[in-house]
């Protein structure tokens, strides 16, 4: 058990080695030459007005809630998939009923309007 | 034969008894036969990447009608090798008022998401990473992190375009987890454990039999979430100009590139192992090199499903992409972990009652669950099909409106504000 996240633990170390030393590398081997004219932003040749961060359509946002409500809800049912062969009867049903309302909450969502782009 | 049948054990076995004959203590050779593993496995994984370019490019070729790159190498196999010298040499260029720290950390987060993948996906029955108890939602944990790495890249990048496309990210992207969760429940309850490897030690029966649905809307999902056509609308060449990476350049840009690759390449290996049976096959519970043969055609059939579906489809339009995430799969994958769990325990609990034996029960099984699938595809289409039709009837054969003068002369025209100045 332990060695088992000690291995992911190993693994990510090696990855992040894997995919942080050629960028380094790259860097010390390759020119550097910048001048203010290559390092401005790039937009199609035009040049950008106005700061980057400006305020954005709200529907992104919307969204990105959205799916924090489904998201949170689903990491429940992983326990009761895993425990589903020791399950009776009733906890298929309340499990199927804990689904329901996931159901019912997307149905609500798609009634207010909050799953149309607009 | 051992060395034949299962080489991994058999080399792991020999280190370990030379590291523990030159007198290190047996926690110390765990850790370095774990980490020389470790290391082995993420080479295979960026090695592979090298592999999959040149297929991918070669079939785009093939299927567009040009040869794809034939010039270095045979048949041009080793185009990628000086691509890759190439961009390794390259100028890293960084755009004034880029937010520094998110900004080079993001390809990093963008390859390693996909990498640490790869420590729990079992390539044959002794050859994998770990099988850690909660290998599915350490799939979709890490797999969150390369999308974490797309975000913070547009965030930082100080361009409006790749601002878009880091918000186009949120919306697709990240949104497209939702069904990928749900259909990935649909296996752990017919196997009943999370564990990658235990999950194809429970295949004895392929899970794409019992639950085509969920198998569908997996690939579908962890397709978008690879964020590749026909759903690359974060990256958009001909809307936001390559969106989320283009102030990227040198190897920045090519970690991107690999970590698009290698997830695509990802998903069909997921695919493969928690649907169609991973390296399951005849003979490789007993010569498990076999097993990793299984694998890798598996995987790589799948993949050209994913390059074909790359190569003929067009870009989805956002608010399409989002009907179809939130209203067709969402539901969809909803109600397929329903019906499985139903059908599953009650199948199980007739199987139980009339004493069947494994082989009926396995049929029953099987066919409860297919004609479960069929029916929930039948009624879903019905109502996806019902509620999108064309309320308008058609036009051919109808008095069609012809323009006529009008009647009465026009009112005096107002003068307009723009006349009325000197």
């Amino acid at each position: 058990m332990q060695t088992d996240w000690l291995y992911i633990g190993l693994f990510l170390i090696v990855s992040v080695i894997f995919a942080g030393v050629p960028l380094l590398i790259a860097g010390l081997l390759s020119p550097r030459k910048p001048n203010p004219i290559k390092s401005s932003t790039y937009e199609c040749g035009i040049e950008t007005v106005g700061e980057t961060w400006v305020q954005f359509k709200a529907q992104y946002y919307v969204f990105a809630l959205t799916f924090l409500i489904f998201d949170v809800e689903l990491v429940f049912l992983f326990p009761w998939a895993v425990a589903f062969d020791q399950l009776n009867l009733f906890g298929v049903v309340s499990g199927v009923a804990f689904i329901f309302i996931l159901f019912a909450e997307l149905l609500a969502a798609w009634r207010k309007g909050l799953l149309e782009w607009v | 034969m051992s060395f034949l049948s299962d080489p991994i054990t058999f080399i792991g076995q020999w280190l370990t008894n030379l590291l523990l004959g030159w007198g290190l203590a047996p926690g110390l050779v765990g850790v370095i036969t774990r980490a020389i593993g470790a290391f082995v496995l993420a080479m295979t994984g960026l090695m592979l990447v090298v592999f999959t370019i040149i297929y991918e490019r070669k079939l785009y070729g093939r299927i567009q009608d040009r040869l794809g790159p034939n010039r270095i190498g045979p048949w041009g196999l080793l185009q990628t090798i000086p691509d890759m010298i190439k961009i390794f040499t390259k100028e890293y260029i960084t755009p004034e008022g880029a937010d520094k720290i998110p900004y080079n950390l993001a390809p990093i987060l963008s390859v390693v998401g996909v990498l640490m993948v790869w420590a729990v996906l079992p390539l044959a029955k002794t050859i994998f990473g770990t099988d850690i108890d909660v290998g599915v939602l350490y799939i979709v944990g890490v797999g969150a992190i390369g999308e974490l790495g797309i975000i913070l890249a547009g965030w930082a990048s100080n361009n409006k375009y790749a601002l878009l496309g880091a918000f186009r990210a949120v919306a697709q992207v990240v949104s497209f987890e939702v069904p990928m969760v749900l259909a990935l429940l649909v296996p752990v309850i017919l196997g009943g454990t999370m564990g990658v490897n235990s999950l194809v030690q429970a295949q004895d029966v392929w899970f794409i039999v019992f639950a085509p649905v969920a198998a569908l809307i997996f690939f579908i999902s962890s397709q978008a979430e690879v964020g590749r056509a026909p759903f690359d609308l974060l990256e958009a060449e001909s809307e936001i100009v390559s969106g989320f990476q283009i102030e990227y350049s040198g190897l920045k840009f090519g970690w991107f590139f690999v970590g698009e690759f290698l997830h695509a390449f990802t998903i069909s290996a997921l695919t493969a192992t928690l649907f169609f049976g991973g390296w399951r096959g005849p003979g490789a519970q007993e010569y498990p090199i076999l097993g990793l043969l299984y694998f890798f055609v598996k995987s790589m059939i799948i993949y050209l499903v994913v390059i074909l579906m790359r190569i003929a489809l067009p870009r989805l339009r956002i608010d399409q992409m989002l009907n179809l995430n939130w209203k067709v799969l969402t539901p969809l994958a909803l109600a397929a972990v329903m019906l499985t769990a139903v059908v599953e325990k009650v199948v199980l609990h007739y199987a139980a009652a009339f004493e069947l034996g494994s082989t009926a029960a396995t049929l029953l099984r099987a066919s409860a669950h297919l004609l479960a699938n069929a029916l929930l595809l039948a009624v879903f289409f019905g109502l996806v099909k019902q509620r999108t039709a064309r309320r308008e009837p058609p036009l051919v054969g109808r008095p069609r409106p012809v323009a006529v003068p009008p009647a009465a002369p026009a009112p005096p025209a107002v003068e307009s504000p723009h006349s009325a100045m000197p």
